[in-house]
């Protein structure tokens, strides 16, 4: 527990490499919902295959590291109608705002965008909120 | 090679989110939990990434193309609307209720089994279904636009265009 933190920063710093790479690289905002959301509803057909091979990244690099931890427990709920709840707001949540915690948050706070800076707050809120209700009013979280 | 950096950049993220522990939905929640036992862990990792991000935006804005040549994104809108206030306060309740936000919920897939694919999905449909809540949004405008009727023109008539051809399906 006492050594959380370090991980955080240091993940931090490679969640935010990972974005410069993107930026520099291949012109492109890492913003994760975006990627998806572009092949969803089809607005990135122009580059589908970058999106696929970002998402192919995202997914098949974190198992293989999996060796270096005793044990990964992600602690993901089992009750079927948080999951379904939740993707359903995340998933219009982030595309009616046109970006996530790593769009709005790690790419537009990091140059003082107005918008990254006004989303983040109120996705936080939103987030305080939500434990607020649905652990200490309601209780089923 | 556009395709192996963006693999790459995929990569390093999903590193970063297992590394720093966002793909721990108990942790995001504790996060979140500032009236309840409150952890914060995710202000060490946001803090990290975009201090790496805004050392990056240094060199990016000086360049006019990105190394493979495509042109630097931009110019970003500034504009702060209701979409993007209510958008935002969406996603995070939903972040809230199950701890999972995109990237970390692609991240997770190999560890989460069944629930992660459900959650996904679900987000999936939530994107999809994300053009047509705008629409409902916009109603708002209008409704306030009534009140301001000097500023009615400019955005009147793809307002009124969007609902007629949604109400020809």
């Amino acid at each position: 527990m006492h050594q959380d933190w370090i991980w955080g920063l240091v993940g931090g710093l490679m969640i935010g490499a990972a974005a410069g790479v993107f930026l520099l690289i291949n012109g492109r905002i890492m913003g994760a919902s975006g990627i998806i959301g572009g092949l969803i509803d089809g607005s990135g057909r122009d580059s589908v295959s970058e999106r696929v091979a970002f998402l192919g990244g995202l997914i098949a690099v974190p198992p293989l590291l999996v060796p270096l931890y005793s044990n990964v427990d992600t602690h993901i709920t089992q009750k079927i109608w948080v999951l379904v709840l939740a993707g359903l707001l995340v998933g219009a949540g982030t595309r009616i705002a046109n970006g996530c915690t790593s769009g709005h948050g790690v790419c537009g706070i990091s140059r003082l965008s107005l918008r990254g800076i006004v989303a983040t707050v109120f996705y936080l809120l939103g987030g305080a909120l939500s434990l607020v209700v649905f652990r200490h009013i309601l209780g089923v979280i | 090679m556009r395709s192996f950096f963006a693999f790459l950049s995929g990569g390093l993220f999903g590193a970063g989110l297992l590394v720093s522990g966002m793909v721990d939905t108990k942790k995001v929640q504790g996060w979140l939990d500032i009236f309840g036992n409150w952890d914060p862990t995710l202000a060490f990792v946001m803090g990290g990434a975009v201090s790496m991000m805004a050392v990056v935006w240094i060199f990016a804005r000086k360049r006019e193309k990105s190394f493979l040549g495509s042109p630097m994104p931009g110019p970003f809108s500034q504009l702060v609307d209701r979409n993007l206030v209510v958008g935002s306060l969406l996603f995070g309740a939903g972040w809230g209720l199950a701890g999972l936000c995109p990237g970390p919920a692609m991240a997770s897939l190999s560890f989460n089994g069944w629930e992660g694919w459900l959650f996904l999905i679900a987000m999936g449909l939530g994107m999809a279904m994300a053009p047509r809540l705008k629409i409902w949004l916009s109603v708002f405008d209008r409704a306030s636009m009534d009140t301001t009727p000097s500023d009615t023109s400019p955005d009147e008539k793809p307002a009124l265009a969007r609902d007629t051809r949604a109400s020809a399906r």
